[in-house]
Parts: C-alpha cells; sequence; structure tokens
C-alpha cells in the first residue's frame, strides 16, 4: 500500500465513516425515544481508527473489537440496518437479538466480536493470529482496544505471548484519554498506556493520530506488512476522542470545558474534508457523499424498526454446535 | 496381551496423539507440556512426534493460553490448552465464565469454539489447599460448556477423542489420583460418546453415582458392602455436561435408593443437581431419602490424615450406604 491515496479512495473512506457518524446519531437518538434499550456505547469520534484499519487490511483478515465497536462492526461489513435492528431487539438484528450493542459481530467478513469484558480479546485476537500461522495463510488479526484496557493483565499476557510466538497480530489501542469516567493518566503511570509498554515486551510501537483516516492507513499498512512477513506484532496508539459520554447514562459532565470543543475542530470528518478539498474534491462532492451516508442510514432506521421482534424460539439455540441447548439426558 | 495394561497418565498422552494423527488441526498449547513433557508426565511424548508446530510450549500466563485457543478454535484449529492445576482455572476464569460459553450464543450462532482445556483436578496426592481441590463444580456452573471426567485409562483416550472432536468447548478433567492407576487399554479407534454413564458394577439395593475418582472409591465401598449382603450399583457419570440422568433414573428404578459419591464440595457440588432433577421427575421411585458423600465446605488441608477428614472416602460411603439400607 503506498502512503498516497486516490481522491476516489479517500472520499469512500469518507462516506463509510460518515454512515458510522450518522449510525451512532440514531442509536442515540432511538435510546431517547424509548427503541434502544439497555446500554450502548457510541463511538462517534472514533471512526477513523476502525475506518483507516480495515482500508490497509485484507479481505478476511479478522478484527476483535470491544463494547465500544459499532464503528469496528460498520467498517468490516456489517449494515447499519442489521446493527440497529440489534439494538432494537429484532430477530433481523446482526445477532438475531442475541448479543445487543456490546456484542455486535459479523463473523463471515473476519469480525470475529465485540467483548464487553475489558481486554479479554487481546489473547483471542492472538489466538486468531496463531491459527493464521498454523494454517499458513497470510491473515493477520487486528485487536482493537481502548486506553483502559492496558491496565488490565489479559493485555500484558497477550503482548508477551503475541511476541513471544511472533505472531501476525496488530495491536490497535484507541486512547481517548478516559477510562470510562476517569481521566487515563490518573490511573496509569505510563505516558502513552499503551505504545509506552510495548518496548517492554520487545515489540515495536507507533503513536498516531486516530482522528486522520489516512495516518491510521498508513500506520495499519505498516505493521500488517511487519506481521505478514514474520516479524511480529506491532502496537499502535490511535489518539482519539470519545464524542459522547461513556455509555449512555454519562453526560461526560467530568471533562473540562472547551475539551470537546477542541476535539470537535479536528473531527475525523472535518479532518478528512479538509485532505479531500485540499486534493481537489468539490465540497458538493462532499456533501454528495455525506448525503449518501444519511440516507442509508434514514432507510436503515426504518427497515430496522419494522422488522419483526425476537423470534422467541432463539432463546434455546446456538448453545451448542448442533444448535441446540439441551444439557442433560431425556428418560 | 490380554493382562497388558496401561496408566491413566500415558493414556492422556496416548489420547492427545490418536487425535493429532487423524486431525492436523488439532495443536496443543500449555506450561511445561513441550519437550518436559508436563508436570504430570501427561503429554510425554507429543513433543517428540508432532514437533514445536504443534506443540507449543506458553509463559505463565493462563488468561493468554485459554485467549489464544479460543482465538484459535474461531478460526480453524482445534486447540488442546492445558491448565495445570485445575485450581489455576481461576486465573482465566472469565474465559470459562463469560468468553468461552457464550461467545456462540450471543452472536446468534455466527462463530464456533471447538476447544479442550485439560486440567488436573482433585485431591489425595498432599499437595495443600491451592493445587489440591476438586473444581469440577465451577464448570458446571457454566451453560456452554460440556465436562468430561474420566475414572479409567480407556475412558481417558475414549473421552479426548470425544472432546477433541467435539465442536463445543469441553473442559476435561484429569484426575490427579488416578494418574498412577492402571487399566486395560483403549482398543483402537476408541470413542466414548458424551452424556453415556457406565455401569461400572450391578447390583439391586443402592445406586451409587461417581464421578472419576469416586468411582473407584464406590467400588471399593460396594465390595465391602457386599460382603454385608448389601448389593450397590456403581455408575460412572463420566461427563457432567451433558448430564446422563437418564442412566440415573433407570438405575433407581431398580434400587430405589441413592448416594451420590462427589468430591467436590457439598455446597454448590453437582450432586446437588443430580438430586434435584431425581427429586423432581424420580420422587416415587425412592423408597429412602438420598445422601450425597461430597467434599467438605472446607479448603482442602495439607496432612494426609486432615484431607481424609474432607473428602469422600471408602468409610463414608459405606457408612452412607448402611444407614440407608436400614431405612
Amino acid at each position: 500500500m503506498t502512503e498516497t491515496t486516490a481522491v476516489t479512495d479517500l472520499l469512500a473512506l469518507h462516506e463509510t465513516m460518515a454512515v458510522i457518524r450518522r449510525t451512532e446519531k440514531a442509536a442515540h437518538d432511538l435510546f431517547m425515544s424509548g427503541l434502544v434499550k439497555g446500554t450502548t456505547h457510541l463511538a462517534a469520534g472514533h471512526e477513523a481508527v476502525a475506518v483507516g484499519a480495515r482500508a490497509a487490511l485484507r479481505d478476511g483478515d479478522y478484527a476483535f473489537a470491544t463494547y465500544r465497536g459499532h464503528h469496528h462492526a460498520i467498517a468490516w461489513g456489517a449494515t447499519p440496518e442489521e446493527c440497529l435492528a440489534e439494538l432494537m431487539q429484532r430477530s433481523t438484528g446482526l445477532n438475531k437479538g442475541k448479543g445487543g450493542s456490546m456484542h455486535l459481530t459479523k463473523a463471515a467478513t473476519g469480525m470475529l466480536g465485540s467483548y464487553a469484558i475489558v481486554g479479554a480479546h487481546l489473547p483471542m485476537a492472538a489466538g486468531a493470529a496463531w491459527s493464521a500461522r498454523l494454517r499458513g495463510t497470510d491473515q493477520v488479526a487486528v485487536a482493537f482496544f481502548g486506553d483502559g484496557a492496558t491496565n488490565i493483565g489479559a493485555f500484558h499476557e497477550a503482548l508477551n505471548l503475541a511476541a513471544v510466538w511472533r505472531l501476525p497480530v496488530l495491536f490497535v489501542c484507541e486512547n481517548n484519554f478516559y477510562m470510562e469516567y476517569t481521566p487515563i493518566g490518573s490511573v496509569t503511570a505510563a505516558e502513552q498506556p499503551a505504545a509506552g509498554r510495548a518496548p517492554s515486551y520487545g515489540l515495536p510501537a507507533e503513536v498516531v493520530d486516530g482522528n486522520d483516516v489516512v495516518a491510521v492507513r498508513n500506520a495499519v499498512a505498516r505493521a500488517a506488512e511487519r506481521a505478514r512477513a514474520g516479524d511480529g506484532p506491532t502496537v499502535l496508539e490511535a489518539r482519539t476522542y470519545r464524542h459522547y459520554g461513556h455509555s449512555r447514562t454519562d453526560p461526560a459532565t467530568y471533562r473540562p470545558e472547551g475539551e470537546l470543543e477542541r476535539w470537535l475542530e479536528r473531527d475525523p470528518l472535518t479532518v478528512s474534508s479538509i485532505r479531500l478539498r485540499s486534493a481537489g474534491t468539490r465540497d458538493v462532492e462532499i456533501q454528495a457523499a455525506e448525503d449518501r451516508a444519511a440516507a442509508v442510514v434514514d432507510a436503515a432506521v426504518a427497515t430496522a424498526r419494522a422488522g419483526p421482534p425476537a423470534d422467541l424460539r432463539e432463546a434455546f439455540t446456538d448453545v451448542w454446535a448442533d444448535g441446540g441447548a439441551a444439557w442433560r439426558t431425556t428418560s | 496381551m490380554a493382562d497388558h495394561v496401561v496408566t491413566y497418565r500415558e493414556s492422556v498422552a496416548e489420547g492427545i496423539a490418536r487425535e493429532m494423527r487423524r486431525d492436523p488441526s488439532v495443536v496443543c498449547l500449555g506450561e511445561d507440556i513441550g519437550a518436559a513433557g508436563g508436570v504430570f508426565k501427561t503429554t510425554v511424548g507429543l513433543f517428540e512426534e508432532f514437533g514445536p508446530e504443534r506443540v507449543w510450549d506458553t509463559p505463565i500466563s493462563e488468561q493468554a493460553i485459554v485467549g489464544a485457543a479460543m482465538g484459535a478454535a474461531m478460526t480453524g484449529m482445534r486447540p488442546v490448552a492445558e491448565i495445570m492445576f485445575s485450581d489455576f482455572l481461576a486465573c482465566c476464569w472469565d474465559y470459562l465464565a463469560n468468553e468461552i460459553p457464550k461467545v456462540r450464543y450471543m452472536t446468534g450462532g455466527q462463530v464456533t469454539v471447538p476447544l479442550v482445556i485439560r486440567t488436573a483436578n482433585g485431591g489425595g496426592l498432599g499437595f495443600g489447599a491451592q493445587h489440591s481441590q476438586a473444581v469440577e463444580n465451577w464448570v458446571f456452573t457454566v451453560p456452554g460448556l460440556k465436562i468430561a471426567a474420566p475414572s479409567t485409562p480407556s475412558d481417558v483416550v475414549g473421552l479426548l477423542a470425544s472432546a477433541i472432536r467435539s465442536d463445543d468447548p469441553v473442559v476435561f478433567f484429569e484426575h490427579k489420583g488416578l494418574l498412577a492407576g492402571k487399566g486395560a487399554p483403549a482398543p483402537d479407534g476408541h470413542v466414548v460418546p458424551f452424556g453415556e454413564a457406565a455401569v461400572r458394577r450391578e447390583g439391586g439395593d443402592v445406586t451409587l453415582v461417581a464421578l472419576a475418582s469416586t468411582v473407584p472409591l464406590a467400588l471399593a465401598a460396594a465390595d465391602r458392602l457386599a460382603a454385608e449382603g448389601v448389593a450397590a450399583e456403581v455408575l460412572d457419570l463420566r461427563t457432567l455436561i451433558p448430564l446422563d440422568v437418564a442412566a440415573v433414573l433407570r438405575s433407581l428404578e431398580r434400587t430405589s435408593r441413592l448416594v451420590v459419591v462427589e468430591e467436590n464440595p457439598y455446597q454448590g457440588g453437582w450432586g446437588g443437581t443430580i438430586v434435584s432433577v431425581v427429586a423432581d421427575e424420580g420422587f416415587e421411585l425412592l423408597d429412602a431419602p438420598v445422601k450425597r458423600v461430597a467434599g467438605a465446605n472446607v479448603p482442602l488441608p495439607f496432612a494426609d490424615a486432615l484431607e481424609d477428614q474432607v473428602i469422600p472416602t471408602v468409610d463414608k460411603v459405606a457408612d452412607a450406604v448402611r444407614s440407608l439400607a436400614t431405612y
């Protein structure tokens, strides 16, 4: 992958980011109107990390995400309609209504799940990379995680195992500077919570502008190239910011005044628009891409909302590989 | 060769090796399992036969071991992970409680997790509180995991075949107290299906339901009771999930009396579920109260004499049966 980007490619990335942004806004609005229950952890502001990473990778490369994972699911090919249907407990949902916002999964395209126990999926990604090596493919696996995950044991166990086995895995931290409600700096001595720990595992690391989709794409491309060449894992720390609070119930009042506004000036869509314009794209073309994204999500909301409720029989399927849930013999 | 016997310990390696020969997607990982052959010598010969690309030594990182096994299982491999002592399952409990058993369900069936977690379970060897506990009941509390716990060398091989071929996650308990035990070798191609209890001894007076280490215990008690004129039937469950409660109920149709012999603690032990199913579906079959001979609700002490106080023994089983026979 070259470091320059064709305008048409960049416009496509911009449109995908706009689809994610619109989907997150729709999820927020549907929650406020009572059509989405439980909780949501919205990724508005993080779009460039997922979209940039996917753009650098190949079909069949694996992704493992967190409970803040709508953007990864969509970047890996889940449609806004199946995501929103899942949030609205429809049988047409991505996970048949059995997962919800925190567990969006699109296994058919290699997006192998969103996990809601912090850090648990990093060893899984290492395992998927190990599997790729054992099967002799050149697939890579990516684990996306937050800055808060860098203080849990699974992060450290995964980095060490992946390093010593030289696995084709990328550890991509979305550092949004808050561990839930708490500034990451107040609970982490390392200034760079992910990249700063990498050297102790003998791993290369890079801090990247997580609001610049091209910067992310190029950094992930470099890391993936190393991984496919047999040179092992890389830790990437993408600095970004979430526009909403941690979860649905968090108004994020702990953020200093003006901080959100300063980050909004570097919104991933703004950064992308500036780059597009400087590459000669006309405003009307950018607007057209954003309008297409809005239309897709508007239609998705309507279709998802009209979908049938979760099929009651599904409560007792999919425990076992045979499709059932039997735990005992019957006389 | 009719009197040829093998150990339970070497049957573990034999069972794994048979599956590795027939299926190249089977790989092993764990602490000291490679050239060292495992701290219990249950993987001896695998590294020499299959090499470092199929038998992987890991750091002391239980979360990485089981988490990596899960990721590999979701992407086309059949990993066999070893957690050295079952007490250490607590170090990777998130994967057993939240990740492995739930991922297929919560993704609406998008993924499968065909892995085996092998672990050395149970007391009797004087390893003290943190290396001796029988913890099969920990796993029994989690819907979505299958559980096997063989009592004979032949069953080790046959149940490992089913476990490794299973598309579902299996926790495979190898009992430390049985490792040196001997028995008939498994025939070629031996497969023991899950969910089929075995009648180890027939008898019409009382049913002893046992698992792993408590099977020889129950058989010894049955010998002693036979001398007293009590015919005990010994049922070896072999797997806890699926649980062959149908076999328990069939046996009770003949005996009308039930004693469950389990090494895990009475509080939350699997025998409670057996007894609850019997109370619900087999109440009319019973002529006496049910008894559970289980581990005591204390950590396991180190000294042999103290350990005997808190885990099932032949004396305790025989006493429980006598109390029912006279009922």
